[in-house]
């Protein structure tokens, strides 16, 4: 036999990125969780914030003669929906949470009751509602009448709100899961030790999962931005090129965040676990469904300083207050601390047996 | 005069109170197709890879070409090619996909058209790994470690599991890479593939090494060049046999007495004799020529099944 012919090999960066794009496209599992489940959120959302004309706050009356007075006292006020329940079945429906309150008439010609519990979100609000119908049903004059005007303008909806918080969300997973996870199966088909025998560069090797990710990344904004746009209305009130240059540092912080995540765990197992403490805390937490602001003060320092709330800011700032990056520099800041913290302990104890 | 391939001195490995190298010697000169044989956690695998520079030893040198991983690793690793025993290979990916990735990783490769017709996988050459035979892989794992032609070739058990086609597939392509002068090491617990691939065999037990030497060498070391395996009703004792003329040594395993002569054919009558004017009825005979697991059996004073039952638990091969 002859000896081989041996040549300059192709860029392994270049091969490595291949294999990465390869991988992702031949696993259609994949390709759900990273366009198809934000989407199915955000429609599902969406749709329920949507043009549903004013929002109604949902009332219970108990349906007896005595509560006529008080059912049509409720029923002219253009804030509520009314609806009667049978006395016996009525504090059943209140816990459901079929209605915010119960109102119930008076004994003896007394005044109703307006039952609710102030813990549920919304019910003293309602229970405010309904006192002032009552109070006006039964003669009360108003003397200031302020005017109610309605705000729907894009970028002050709750869609709005949102869908910043989507783009985050999506970031943070496809950063954590998909590097942490490649990762680790790669590790536990000893594929890791394998590639560990060979001359390979380790940096073109872990800045293969970056650059994808990168790569991912801004189309799954451009994605999720463009279907809010289409479908919601949505307005950028900054520049898109700002949006994405805070995706990118985003996900760049993911992306480390799940190199260290997937630096060291031997099975898969423990990489779930490792990866659902590490996404867990930021979905509660970092403002993806509602505001950072309805937590404790004692509590912000903490949230603030998670990946997630910093991404999310930005992107709100940019997206919805049309900030430029230069406003954005404090979590942007914060961003980039994660992405070295993590980048540098994930490569010292990074495992490849 | 070149360095040896090889060079292991005093090599220790422990994991906790597990001790899975205990002062491991060797000596592989290059050019050879050395093999290390033994059974389940005698150690085969934690050598491997600490020559193969993936494990770090708790003690002893290792010299790989005349240099150390300490210091050139860098180079060592584009000198040799490695296939690991649990290795799985990218699924999604193809034989031609999966072999140029390899390829890159080197300062220089041969061409993959080269590779892929090397080990036989010409066509498989698009399809995915996750679509070929057990065999198939192992060729495609092998093809990875000769991607940029290397000095030295590791195999850790490259044919178990396989069926004996795919096998002899896999022995023709070591075989031609080791007919170009190039050194081979390979660990294996089956005695027939060290028989036919193995210039030198060092047999491998309980971390050390037991015997070492050429094929027909570690036979010799049975003392006889034919094997009786015999056992009759009623048993008889053991020191029976030894006083029947051609009989040079003769071992109980369970019922079976195992008797190694130099001809059967001039010992066999005197066997059988012996055996009828004893009262006892032969109920299993069987002969065979010497082989290396009965030089096992002769250097580690126990059967390779009785070795890999001592292993077992905590299995740190």
């Amino acid at each position: 036999m002859t000896e081989p012919l041996l040549e300059p090999p192709p860029s392994s960066f270049v091969q490595l990125l291949l294999a990465r794009v390869r991988d992702f496209v031949r696993e259609p599992g994949v390709l759900f969780w990273v366009f198809g489940f934000p989407i199915v959120l955000a429609v599902s959302l969406g749709l329920a914030f949507r043009e549903k004309g004013p929002e109604r706050v949902p009332v219970l009356v108990v349906d007896a003669p005595e509560a006529a007075a008080a059912r049509g006292a409720l029923e002219a006020s253009p804030l509520l929906s009314v609806r009667a329940v049978a006395a016996p079945g009525a504090a059943d429906a209140l816990r459901r949470g079929d209605g915010l309150v119960l109102v119930r008439p008076g004994t003896a010609g007394g005044a109703p009751t307006v039952e609710h519990d102030p813990g549920r979100p919304g019910a003293p609000a309602a229970a405010a509602l309904a006192a002032d119908a009552l109070e006006r049903g039964a003669g009360r004059k108003d003397v200031v009448s302020p005017a109610l005007v309605r705000v729907d303008a894009p970028g002050r909806r709750y869609v709005d709100f949102l869908i910043p918080g989507l783009v985050g969300m999506t970031l943070m997973g496809g950063g954590i899961w998909g590097v942490g996870y490649g990762l680790v199966s790669m590790r536990v088909r000893r594929l890791l030790k394998r590639l560990a025998a060979t001359p390979m560069s380790r940096r073109a090797f872990l800045g293969s999962f970056l650059v994808h990710r990168v790569g991912l990344a801004l189309v799954e904004v451009c994605f999720l931005l463009a279907f809010g746009a289409l479908a919601f209305d949505l307005r950028i009130a900054g520049s898109l090129a700002d949006a994405l240059v805070v995706g990118l540092l985003g996900t760049l912080a993911f992306g480390a965040l799940g190199l260290l995540v997937g630096s060291r765990a031997q099975n898969m197992e423990t990489a779930n676990g490792l990866m659902n403490l590490a996404t867990l805390p930021m979905w509660l937490l970092s403002g993806v469904f509602f505001s950072t602001s309805n937590f404790p003060t004692w509590l912000r320092p903490v949230v603030d300083a998670l990946p997630l709330t910093a991404l999310n800011d930005a992107l709100r700032l940019v997206v919805n207050d049309g900030a430029s990056l230069a406003a954005c520099a404090g979590p942007l800041a914060v961003l980039a601390a994660w992405t070295a913290g993590s980048f540098a302990v994930a490569l010292r104890i990074f495992r490849w047996v | 005069m070149s360095p040896p391939a090889v060079l292991v001195r005093g090599l220790v490995k422990r994991y906790g109170d597990v001790v899975a190298v205990d002062g491991l010697d060797l000596e592989i000169p290059a050019g050879v197709c050395f093999g290390i044989l033994g059974p389940n956690g005698a150690g085969k695998t934690t050598t491997m890879e600490i020559v193969e520079g993936l494990l770090a030893p708790t003690g002893g040198e290792v010299a790989v070409l005349g240099r150390t991983w300490a210091r050139d690793a860098g180079e060592l690793r584009e000198r040799i090619g490695v296939q690991l025993q649990e290795t799985v290979l990218d699924p999604l990916q193809t034989v031609r996909e999966t072999l140029t990735l390899f390829g890159s990783f080197y300062r220089r490769c041969r061409r993959v058209e080269d590779v892929i017709a090397d080990v036989g996988l010409e066509a498989k050459a698009t399809a995915r790994v996750k679509a070929l035979s057990g065999g198939q892989r192992q060729r495609l794992a092998v093809g990875c470690a000769l991607v940029a032609d290397p000095e030295i070739l590791f195999l850790d058990e490259p044919t178990t599991g396989l069926d004996p086609a795919a096998r002899r597939g896999l022995w023709d392509v070591i075989g031609r890479f080791q007919a170009r002068g190039r050194t081979v090491v390979l660990t294996t617990h089956s005695m027939e593939e060290a028989e036919r691939l193995c210039d030198r065999i060092a047999i491998v037990d309980r971390g050390r090494v037991a015997a070492l030497g050429t094929p027909d060498e570690l036979v010799a070391r049975v003392g006889g060049e034919e094997v009786v395996e015999l056992s009759t009703d009623p048993p008889l004792d053991v020191a029976t046999w030894r006083a029947v003329p051609g009989v040079r040594e003769a071992t109980v395993e369970g019922p079976v007495h195992r008797l190694v002569v130099d001809r059967v054919a001039d010992a066999l009558p005197a066997v059988l004799s012996r055996a009828a004017s004893s009262g006892a009825r032969p109920v299993r005979l069987a002969t065979h020529r010497a082989t290396l697991e009965d030089a096992f059996l002769a250097v580690a004073g126990r059967s390779f099944a009785d070795a890999e039952a001592a292993a077992r638990p905590g299995e740190a091969s």
